[in-house]
């Protein structure tokens, strides 16, 4: 892989901006992964609980093979692509990616989509599994949904890491943060043992929502050659400016949905 | 071929949920590309007329989605 994409210290500004970026992009990368694999580690969980940790861990490091030969395999791409056509690229996919958890963040915050429930998510993938169970291909299908759940929400944390780091080579500082994440769900979940149910997802999709969408906008502009004032500094203005946005957004549309009920129960 | 297909649904579905959103979002992006490669309009003015719009967008999203779910309860 190029050597911009490392983690090397020497090479890392260390100024103000560069802590900022850096930062930020820990957060981001720690904080999105977190909510992706609290969701496969509902599956895994499920999967193992109900037809063993055989099937469940089988499909597990599968689909890690996968998403490792997936990362070898395209990893070193990155190097050859152009730094600005690279943050342009990346700023474009973040948009829409950002905006999406954003969006979505949004309507839920203001009770017009239901929150995502983890317990609800594992009790029907429990409830799939146990009527599977008389299915002579029952341990193939459990670890089937173990592979897909981590092989889907990897993906995604590999765009993820991908996303928030490439742009201004710390890859290496995003997967610390995807990393931090998966160890400390898997922590709380040895130490629990049951679904993450009481992880506040929603406001993470929030701020990662936020946050992806400002390096969205950040990097695409930098693509088409934007100078950004105070220069990495600007992606706290612009995230601020979307935060800001987005809780208006909560709260209007919060007031418009208390008195809609409201009215209909006079 | 099954599999193929949910996994490219998957990975489109990544970065679409309202379509017309990803839409408006690309040609919002495509607009500010040609007005600074060809209209000569500056980095710094693209990077904010992407700004204003993509809030723009965002807000006319979220706000289209709550009244098309008030109109289906």
């Amino acid at each position: 892989m190029d050597s911009r994409y490392q983690l090397d210290l020497t090479q890392v500004d260390l100024t103000m901006t560069g802590i900022t970026t850096i930062t930020s992009t820990v957060t981001a990368s720690f904080l999105a992964s977190f909510v992706e694999v609290v969701e496969a580690f509902t599956i895994i969980l499920a999967v193992g609980l109900a037809r063993g940790w055989r099937p469940a861990l089988t499909g597990t490091v599968l689909a890690l093979l996968v998403l490792g030969a997936l990362i070898l395999l395209l990893g070193p791409l990155l190097g050859l692509i152009p730094l600005h056509l690279l943050q342009f690229g990346i700023g474009v996919l973040l948009i829409l990616f950002g905006m999406r958890w954003l969006r979505k963040a949004i309507l839920r915050a203001a009770g017009y989509v239901g929150l995502h429930d983890e317990e609800k998510a594992f009790a029907a993938q429990a409830d799939l599994l146990a009527r599977q169970a008389a299915d002579r291909r029952a341990d193939f299908l459990a670890g089937t949904a173990a592979f897909k759940a981590v092989l889907l929400e990897g993906v995604e944390v590999v765009f993820i890491v991908i996303a928030v780091g490439a742009g201004r080579g710390l890859l290496g500082y995003a997967s610390l943060g995807a990393a931090a994440a998966c160890l400390l769900v898997l922590a709380i979940g040895f130490l629990v043992h049951r679904p993450l149910a009481r992880v506040p997802e929603n406001t993470l999709k929030f701020v990662v929502g936020v946050m992806l969408s400002s390096f969205g906008v950040f990097w695409t502009g930098e693509g088409l050659g934007a100078n950004w004032p105070g220069a990495d500094a600007a992606l706290i203005a612009i995230a601020l400016l979307f935060l800001v946005v987005s809780l208006l957004s909560v709260r209007l549309l919060r007031g418009a949905q208390t008195g809609r009920i409201g009215a209909a129960s006079r | 071929m099954t599999a193929l297909r949910t996994a490219i649904a998957e990975l489109i579905g990544m970065f679409i949920d309202d379509g017309q959103l990803a839409l408006t979002l690309v040609a919002l992006i495509a607009i500010v590309t040609l007005l600074v490669k060809f209209a000569g309009i500056g980095g710094l003015a693209g990077g904010l007329l992407l700004l204003a719009g993509a809030i723009g967008l965002l807000v006319e999203s979220v706000y289209r989605g709550a009244r098309r779910k008030r109109a289906a309860d």
